[in-house]
This record gives structure tokens, sequence and C-alpha cells, in this order.
């Protein structure tokens, strides 16, 4: 009721002035907001839905399983500046093995051109800051905020209002590559009680073939906020595998939506990883847009102690003769909490959709729970779309034929547990990502260097 | 000294008695063939000699080398030197065969007090086990019996008895699923896996196994007892006269007992 004279716009209804109206009234008239006007007016309204619709409550259909409470409850700082003391080789255990492979890194949210290294790119890819995007190649950032829609949704909405810092990943049309690109989100003691809103855009031109990796990753148990949001396109005939790594500190939290716009005959492989934080979120979009499209969403997530880690998929076959593939396995123990909420929507027109979802969860301790939650709404008749989810400890017949064998129980009890895992991690076509992610779950189970 | 000795055992599968009352005893180096047709309790036989918790032994005892078996963990006995090559070996998708063989054959090399091996030794080693399976070297790399054909599930188990080398092979229908070219090759992986020190239980419902392996003594169960037992002529006659031979006589028997 007494806010300052003219700060009409950052206050909200109660009254006060909260962090995050400082925050972003910082950026707006902080000196580094050189955005383009089409991008601070983009800010500027959906920092006005985030004010209007607040963070979800778990009334909120989407966020049933899910409280934020945890987030909302803190304020944050938005670090402006390049911050950190992060050492090159410190991000060596990140690289899965190759460092060679061109990387955009950003600590504690703002990119960093010391830690980067595109030497590498192959030909017809663009690999850019969002900064420098916008500022020397527009063309490139057309379809920034075009994807996803921040309308009803708080996370994403702040993102908007936030954006600032991302990678902008462009491959050319008709450019195969095998080399995948890097985009590596680290923090480190100094992210401590502060708030991240990387914001990126993956362009895979007509019948273009690419692989990004995104991977937000911790050198510090701080909590911290990262807010991620990810648009992508994926055109007519085109190829993108596209891997989540979320290996954020213990303590932190993490909300990342990636929404994919599929074209004609396109494919997208989305693998998402889950080891990290402490409450966390992961949504995947995508929207079979074109006829003869096909979308792969695979995922892992591992818990333990007072984890919470919620993924929300969705899959709009708006177009006829696609098909869609999902397969999501947790492993939960100490007393984790896993949300898998899998939703799956066919259009009338998408006559001849072939869908499959299967969501797997392996509880190792009493204490762990899941909520998963199969949504499918379909409106064509001529489909073929199953679901299937499945709740169990280890397979006691499995067990019994180890032990058969002279495996000691602790041992075959390991060995299942990671086999559970790795079934889901042999989807993964890139083989220093799979390696590397069988290795970590290996000895995450049974303190083994590996097979 | 006798290997196994079986006296009176009897097991159940919920409420369910299956065996009533078998007695047994096996010599080292001796090869018996237990017979019986469909629910006789054969597998069961097999499966409680390994330690499935799904039996439950109500009755009766097994001393193995001397020791009660029945007080042995599944591992335990595996280390002892039993080994059950299973009807319907389990898939265990995400682990490699040869992971797992390694890890086999190491658990058993501790319990022995042995030192373990490399993976590099233990290469070595298969190497000379494949050949004696005929078995594709490209099948350690895959997920243990993911997605193998019945016949390569039956090889892998005689693989892994070759690799863990028991003092007891149980061979659970071994047969059951194999053309006659499958059939021939596992018989001659556990002919050429056959010594004095070595027994084998072979568990069949066909006396077509044992052209291949060729029994020293046959027993043939039925109703969870063993009802007759005798030479390896006594599969020829079973294969002549069907089971209702001797069971006929069993139930009979029963009555009038």
């Amino acid at each position: 009721m007494t806010a300052p004279v003219g700060t009409e716009a950052v206050v909200d209804r109660l009254g006060t002035v909260t962090a995050f109206d400082e925050a972003f009234r910082a950026l707006e008239e902080g000196d580094d907001s050189d955005a383009p006007a089409s991008v601070q007016a983009m800010r500027a309204s959906a920092f006005d839905v985030f004010r209007r619709i607040g963070f979800p409550t778990t009334k909120n259909e989407d966020w049933h399983y899910t409280s934020v409470a945890p987030i909302a409850e803190h304020d944050y700082l938005h670090i402006t500046t390049p911050s950190g003391d992060v050492q090159r080789p410190a991000l060596q255990r990140f690289m899965f093995g190759r460092s060679e492979w061109p990387a955009l890194v950003f600590v504690n949210g703002r990119y960093s051109p010391e830690l980067s290294s595109l030497d590498e790119l192959p030909r017809g890819v663009k690999v850019l800051d969002l900064r420098r995007a916008w500022r020397d190649a527009p063309e490139l950032v057309r379809e920034l905020g075009q994807i996803t829609p921040y309308e009803g949704r708080a996370f994403t909405a702040l993102n908007t209002a936030f954006m600032n810092d991302g990678a902008v990943v462009h491959v050319g049309r008709d450019v195969e590559t095998d080399t995948p690109i890097h985009l590596l989100f680290v923090t480190d003691a100094v992210a401590a009680k502060s708030m991240m809103h990387p914001r990126n855009l993956i362009i895979v031109e007509r019948n273009a073939k690419a692989t990004v990796i995104e991977s937000y990753v911790s050198l510090s148990d701080a909590v911290y906020f990262t807010n991620a949001v990810t648009e992508v396109v994926v055109a007519e005939g085109a190829t993108l595998h596209h891997y989540k790594m979320q290996r954020e500190g213990m303590r932190a939290f993490h909300v990342g939506t990636i929404e994919t716009q599929q074209g004609r005959d396109s494919h997208y492989f989305s693998f998402s990883f889950a080891t990290g934080g402490s409450l966390t979120r992961t949504n995947i979009y995508t929207a079979l847009a074109g006829e003869g499209c096909g979308a792969t969403l695979n995922g892992l997530y591992m818990l333990d102690g007072a984890q919470h880690c919620d993924h929300q998929t969705m899959i709009e076959h708006s177009q006829p003769n696609c098909f869609s593939r999902e397969l999501y396995k947790g492993v939960l123990d100490g007393q984790s909490h896993g949300v898998f909420n899998g939703k799956v929507y066919v259009d009338p027109i998408a006559q001849k959709t072939d869908g499959k979802q299967t969501n797997n969860t392996l509880l190792l301790s009493e204490r762990a729970q899941v909520d998963t939650k199969p949504q499918l709404e379909i409106f064509a008749d001529d489909v073929k779309c199953t679901h299937g989810a499945t709740v169990g400890r280890l397979d006691e017949q499995a067990l019994f034929y180890m032990k058969s064998r002279g495996v000691s129980r602790d041992l075959a009890r390991q060995l299942l547990t990671y086999a559970f895992a790795a079934d889901v991690l042999e989807t993964i076509e890139l083989q220093s990502v799979r390696e590397e992610l069988e290795r970590m779950t290996l000895k995450r189970f049974t303190k083994l260097e590996g097979p | 000294m006798t290997l196994l000795e079986i006296r009176g055992l009897t097991a159940s599968v919920g409420d369910k008695p299956i065996l009533r009352g078998v007695d047994l005893t096996i010599n080292p180096g001796e090869i018996h063939a237990v017979m019986g047709p469909n629910g006789s309790g054969k597998s069961t036989l097999a499966q409680v000699l390994a330690g499935n918790p799904a039996y439950e032994v109500t009755g009766g005892s097994v001393k193995y080398k001397g020791q009660d078996l029945l007080e042995m963990q599944p591992e335990v006995r595996a280390q002892a030197g039993i080994f059950l090559a299973f009807q319907y070996p389990v898939e265990i998708p995400g682990v490699s065969n040869a992971y797992f063989l390694r890890a086999a054959y190491n658990e058993i090399r501790k319990a022995r007090g042995e030192s373990e091996v490399d993976p590099l030794e233990f290469a070595d080693l298969m190497e000379e086990k494949l050949a004696l399976v005929d078995m594709d070297p490209a099948m350690l790399g895959r997920s243990v019996n993911t997605g193998f054909s019945g016949g390569e599930k039956k090889r892998n188990e005689i693989l892994q008895l070759a690799v863990l080398e028991p003092s007891l092979g149980i061979l659970d229908e071994t047969d059951s699923g194999l053309d006659i070219d499958a059939l021939r090759t596992v018989a001659d992986g556990v002919n050429k896996l056959r010594s004095k020190e070595r027994s084998f239980i072979v568990v069949t419902h066909y006396q077509r196994l044992l052209n291949y392996i060729v029994p020293d003594f046959v027993h043939v169960l039925s109703s969870g007892r063993i009802v007759k037992s005798g030479g390896k002529e006594l599969a020829l006659q079973l294969e002549d006269k069907g089971y209702e031979w001797v069971t006929d006589g069993a139930a009979t028997a029963e009555v009038g007992a």
C-alpha cells in the first residue's frame, strides 16, 4: 500500500515489491539490456503474465504432484555480471570424454566465452550466445518466443521476462553432422541464492541432421534456481537428437521446459537424464505438426534422499501418419518422490497415429514414492495408441537366477538395479554419452567401475 | 563319498504338495536321468535342489558333500558346486553376458578362497569355453538371454556350466524347445564336461536327449515320488510303452497302500 512513487509497475497485488520485481526492474534499466525492442516488449508482457498468475499450486492439474512452494518461498538474486571461478579442467567430467566437441559454456547463468570452444564447429552449423545473436544475427532468432507460449505458464513467463543469456544453434539446410553441440550450464558456489533463466533456441533446417546436448551441472551444493526454456524447430525432413542432462547440485531447484515444433517427415529424439537437484521439473513437449513425423522421448531419473523429480511430457499428434515412442524409467531410493505425467493428444485429423508410451519405476526403498499418470486424449478413430506403467521392486526370478550362479544377494540386487536403468540407456544413439551414463549408473548402484 | 543324498524329500508350492517323498543317491561321476510325465514334480526337484524360494521344503533331508543342503542359500549352493541349467533361462536386459559370467565366476572363486580374475584373463578362458558349446563370441556382448532364441538360451546355460565347473550339474528339461541340431550341440557340450568327479541330474520328459547324454541311471518320477529306477534301457522302455506303464502301477500302489 505504500509503494514508492513511480514504481507501480513493480508492485504486486498485495502492494509489496518482490525480489522478482526488483530484479526485473534492474534488468530493464540495467546497462546490459541491449536486447532489441521486440525482446524488451516480450519480456515486459511475460513479466505481466507472471505477476498476474503467480507460481502454480497443486490445484493446478499440471502441478498436482509437485508443490513448488520451496521454490516460491525464496528470494533470489539475478546474477547480471559474469561471476564464478570455474576453470576448464573442472568441466572435464561433464564432457563425456570428448572435450573436442563444440561447447557453449555458461557459468552461473552468464555466457562464458573463455570456457566455450567453437573451433570444431561443423560446416553449416552456427552456434552463438543469445545476446550476440540478437545483436549480430537477428535473422536467426526470429522464432524466439514463437514456439513456447508463456500465457498461463508461470515458469516460462518468468524465463521469458528474464531472458538474456542462452544458446542459439542453427543447423542449415541439408547439413548432416554427427558432431554434437554441447550447451553446458554450470554453477559454482557463487550461484548461491541466485536464479538463472537460460533461454535457448535450436533450429534444424530442412533435411538437416544434428545432435545437441544440454547439460545443467554444478560444482557446488549451493541452493539456487535454474529456470530454463529451450525452443526447438525441427523442419521438414530434419532429424534432431536432443539430450538433456540434469545433474544440478543436490540442493538446487530446476525447472526446464523444452518445446519442439516438428515439420513434415521430421524426427525428434529426446533423452532426459535426471539425477540432480532437490526439487526439479522437466517438461518436454513436442508437436508433430506435419505428416509422417516421428518423436521418441526417453528418459531416466535416479533419485535418493528427499529428492523430488517430476517429468511432464506432451506429444501432440496434429497430423496423420505420425508415430511417437516414449520410455521413461525411474529408480527411486530413500524417501525420494518421482513423478511422470505423459500426455498424448491425438487431433481428430491425425489418423493412423501410432503411439506407445511406457513408464517403469523401480522402488528400492519402502519410503520412496512415485506418481505416474499417463494421459491419452484421442479424438481420431483410426489410431494405435498404447500406454503402460509399472511400479515394482526387483524381479525375484531374476534374483534367484543370478544367485543360482553364485552371485551374492547384494551384487545380484546391484546388477539388477543397474540393468533396469541401463535398459533405457541402451536407446541412446550417441556412443560417448551412452557409455558415460552407463558408467555413472553402474558406479551409482554397484560401486564398480564398469563391465 | 556320496555326492548327494536325498531322503524323503517333500516340497510344495503354496498349499499344493508337489514332491511327496523323494529318495535319490548320487555318487561322483554318475549321470542320473529323472524322467516323468508333466506335473510329476521333475522341475520342482531341480528347483528345490538349487534353492528356489518359490518352493517350500516341507520335509525330508538333502545332504550334499556331507552338508545340509537345505540350510544353504542359493548362492552358497552355487559356490559349493551346484549348478542348475534352467528350463526357462531368465532374461536380464542391461547386464552383458560377459560381465555376468565373470561376476559369477569371481564370486565362486572368492568363496573358494581363490583370487579374482581380471577381464583379460577371463577373455582367454571364455575363448576356450565358447568353442566347447560352439557359441558366437558376439553373444558375450549381448544382455543375458535377452532376445536369445530358445536354442541360444540353452546353449548359454551350458556355457555357464562350462565356465563355473560345478560338481553337480542339474539340467532341467534342457532339451525342451530344441531342434535336433541344437540338441546335439548342447549334448556334446555336456559330454565334454563329463568327468570322474562331476555328476549330472538330467531332467527330461523325452528319451531323445538320453541318446546323446547317456545316463548311468534312469528314475521315473510320478506324483512326486520315484516309482521306478533302472539303467539306461529303462528310458527306451518308457519311450516304447509310455509313462502309464510305470505310473499306473504307482497309482495302484498308492491306492493299495
